[in-house]
C-alpha cells in the first residue's frame, strides 16, 4: 500500500503552515521528513494518519492494506504514549482488544512482537520501571502488533539520550532488514535521517514547502555512524536547512 | 591566585535538605496520646474544671458501658448503613456525571453552572425539603448524604478527566480503539488518582451530614446519640459519640488509602 499527498496546503486560522506539498510514500521504504521547527512536519504526519484534515488538497491511499493488517496507519509517538497502569504486555495487548481476536491469538501476537523487540523478559514490568529507550521499544512492539501497512513516526527518538538513540536506530535497522516496512519518519535530527531514510524530504520554514527530496541508495544495514558518504549527505542537508532554521528560530511564535 | 592547600579547604555547605515528606510511623498516634494524657492530668489535678472538659477515663468508661449494654451496635449499625448507602449513591452519581461532564461539551455547558450553584448550599438547610420529598424515614437521610457527597465528587471527577493525558487519548484513537474502550481503558483509569482524592473529601462530608440527618427523626444512630447527650449536657456521652465519629473518619480515610495502594500502584 502506497500513500500519496496531492498538493496539500493547510492553514491554522490565518496562518499558512503547509503550501502545496505533493509527495509519494512508496511501500517498503522509509521516508524521512526534516525541516526547521514549526514547518508543519508533525501536521503532515497527522494528516497522513487521518488525525487531521488538510485545508486543501488530498491525502490518498493507493491500493489496499495487506489482509492481516489490523491498523494500516500506525503511529509511534515522541513521548511513547504508554498507559502507565498497564504492564508491557497489557500495553501491547490494548491495541489488539477491539479486533475480535481470541485470547490465544492475542497472546501469540504479543509474544511474537515482544520477542522481536527483545522485551520478553520485561513482559510484566510497569512503564515506571522502564528506561526511556525501553519504553520506546514497547511502543515499537505495540505498533508492530497491529501489523501496520505504514508506520508514522513522530520524532520517536527525540526524547532519548544519544547513546540510547544509537541503540534504537540499530534496532530499527535490524527490524527493517528482517522484514521491510513502510514508514514516514519525522525528525529534526539529520543524523537519524541519513541513517534511516531511503528518501529524505526537506521542508522549508513556515509555510512548509517541499525544498528538495534526497534519495539515498546505500542499504540501511551498511550505514554506520560516521560514514563519509552519509556525513557528506548530512552536510548537504544542513546547508539546505541552515538559513531557514536560523530564520525560523528568530521568528516570533504566532507572529 | 589564593593559596590552594588543604588548610584553606572548607566543606561546601549542604543546603539541599527538607521538602521531602517521608513516612514517620507512630507519630500520629503519639500526638493523640499526649493530648489525651494532658486532658486526663488537667481534669484530675483540677486545672481543667469538669464542666469544661470531661475526664478521658470517664469517657472511656461511658464507652465501655455503651459497648457492654450492646447499645453501641444498635447506634452504629444504622449509622454505618446510612453512610454506606447515601455515600454510595452520591459518589457513583457524582463519578458518572463528572465523567460525562469531562467528555461532552454540551453536558459541561449545561451542568457545570448548576453544580456551581448547588455546591455552596448548606445541605442541612434543605433537610425539611428532603423530609417533604422523601418522607421522615431512611430515604430522606440517604438523600441528604447522597446530595452532599455528590457535588464534591462531580467537581473532583471532571477536573480529573480534564487532566488525563491527551496524548494517551490520541494514541487510542490512532490505533482505532472504540469510544467505549477509550473511555473505560484510558480516560477512567487516568482520572482515578483525582477521583480517589475527591472521594476522601466527599466521604468526610458524608460523615458530617450523617450526624445532621440523624438529628432529625432518628431513634438510633450516632447522631441521635450525640444529640440526646448534648441536650442533657452529658459531656461524657457527647464525647464518646464524637470519638466514634472520629474513628469512623479515620476508618474511611484508611479504606481510601488501601484502595489507592491497590488501584494506583502504577504511580511513580
Amino acid at each position: 500500500m502506497d500513500l500519496k499527498l496531492s498538493s496539500v496546503s493547510h492553514y491554522y486560522g490565518e496562518t499558512q503552515v503547509l503550501r502545496d506539498i505533493t509527495l509519494d510514500i512508496p511501500s517498503g521504504q522509509i521516508v524521512c521528513i526534516v525541516g526547521p521547527s514549526g514547518c508543519g512536519k508533525s501536521t503532515l504526519l497527522r494528516m497522513l494518519g487521518g488525525l487531521e484534515r488538510p485545508t486543501t488538497g488530498r491525502v490518498l491511499q493507493l491500493g489496499d492494506a495487506p489482509e492481516n493488517c489490523l491498523n494500516p496507519l500506525t503511529y509511534i509517538f515522541q513521548d511513547f504514549a504508554l498507559l502507565p497502569w498497564r504492564t508491557v504486555r497489557g500495553n501491547v495487548g490494548l491495541v489488539l482488544e477491539d479486533h475480535g481476536l481470541s485470547k490465544a491469538e492475542r497472546a501469540a501476537i504479543i509474544d511474537d512482537v515482544l520477542a522481536r523487540t527483545k522485551l520478553t523478559d520485561f513482559a510484566d514490568a510497569l512503564p515506571k520501571q522502564l528506561s526511556g529507550g525501553m519504553k520506546q521499544r514497547v511502543a515499537i512492539a505495540r505498533a508492530l502488533a497491529v501489523n501496520p501497512a505504514v508506520m508514522l513516526m513522530d520524532e520517536p527518538l527525540s526524547a532519548l539520550d544519544s547513546q540510547t538513540r544509537e541503540l534504537l536506530m540499530d534496532d530499527l535497522v535490524a527490524l527493517w532488514t528482517r522484514q521491510p516496512f513502510t514508514a514516514v519518519y519525522v525528525t529534526h535530527n539529520l543524523a537519524e535521517a541519513v541513517r534511516l531514510g531511503h528518501k529524505i524530504v526537506v521542508l522549508s520554514r513556515r509555510p512548509g514547502e517541499l525544498r528538495e527530496v534526497v534519495s539515498l541508495d546505500m542499504p540501511l544495514a551498511e550505514r554506520r555512524h560516521g560514514d563519509p558518504v552519509l556525513e557528506a549527505q548530512q552536510q548537504h542537508l544542513w546547508s539546505l536547512m541552515r538559513d531557514e532554521a536560523a530564520a525560523a528560530d528568530a521568528e516570533l511564535i504566532n507572529g | 591566585m589564593a593559596d590552594l592547600t588543604e588548610s584553606t579547604a572548607r566543606e561546601v555547605t549542604f543546603r539541599g535538605g527538607g521538602f521531602q515528606p517521608g513516612h514517620r510511623r507512630g507519630v500520629g498516634l503519639a500526638v493523640f496520646v499526649v493530648l489525651i494524657l494532658l486532658a486526663e492530668w488537667g481534669t484530675r489535678s483540677g486545672f481543667i474544671s469538669p464542666l469544661t472538659l470531661p475526664r478521658p477515663s470517664d469517657v472511656l468508661l461511658t464507652f465501655q458501658e455503651l459497648y457492654q449494654s450492646r447499645m453501641l451496635f444498635k447506634h452504629l449499625v444504622p449509622s454505618v448503613t446510612r453512610l454506606a448507602i447515601g455515600a454510595l449513591i452520591g459518589a457513583s452519581l457524582g463519578v458518572g456525571i463528572g465523567v460525562l461532564i469531562g467528555l461532552f461539551s454540551l453536558v459541561r455547558a449545561g451542568l457545570v453552572p448548576l453544580v456551581a450553584a448547588i455546591f455552596p448550599i448548606p445541605k442541612i438547610a434543605l433537610l425539611p425539603l428532603f423530609v417533604i420529598w422523601f418522607g421522615i424515614d431512611e430515604a430522606s437521610k440517604y438523600a441528604l448524604i447522597a446530595f452532599g457527597t455528590f457535588t464534591p465528587t462531580v467537581v473532583a471527577t471532571y477536573a480529573a478527566v480534564d487532566n488525563v493525558d491527551r496524548v494517551l487519548i490520541r494514541m487510542g484513537q490512532s490505533f482505532g480503539l472504540g469510544w467505549w474502550s477509550i473511555v473505560s481503558k484510558i480516560v477512567v483509569p487516568g482520572a482515578m488518582p483525582g477521583i480517589l482524592s475527591g472521594l476522601r473529601i466527599s466521604l468526610t462530608i458524608a460523615i458530617i451530614l450523617l450526624v445532621a440527618a440523624e438529628m432529625l427523626g432518628a431513634e438510633y444512630g450516632i447522631g441521635a446519640y450525640i444529640l440526646q447527650a448534648g441536650s442533657l449536657y452529658d459531656l461524657e456521652r457527647l464525647f464518646a459519640g464524637v470519638v466514634i465519629l472520629s474513628l469512623l473518619g479515620v476508618a474511611v480515610s484508611a479504606a481510601v488509602a488501601a484502595v489507592e495502594r491497590r488501584v494506583l500502584n502504577w504511580r511513580v
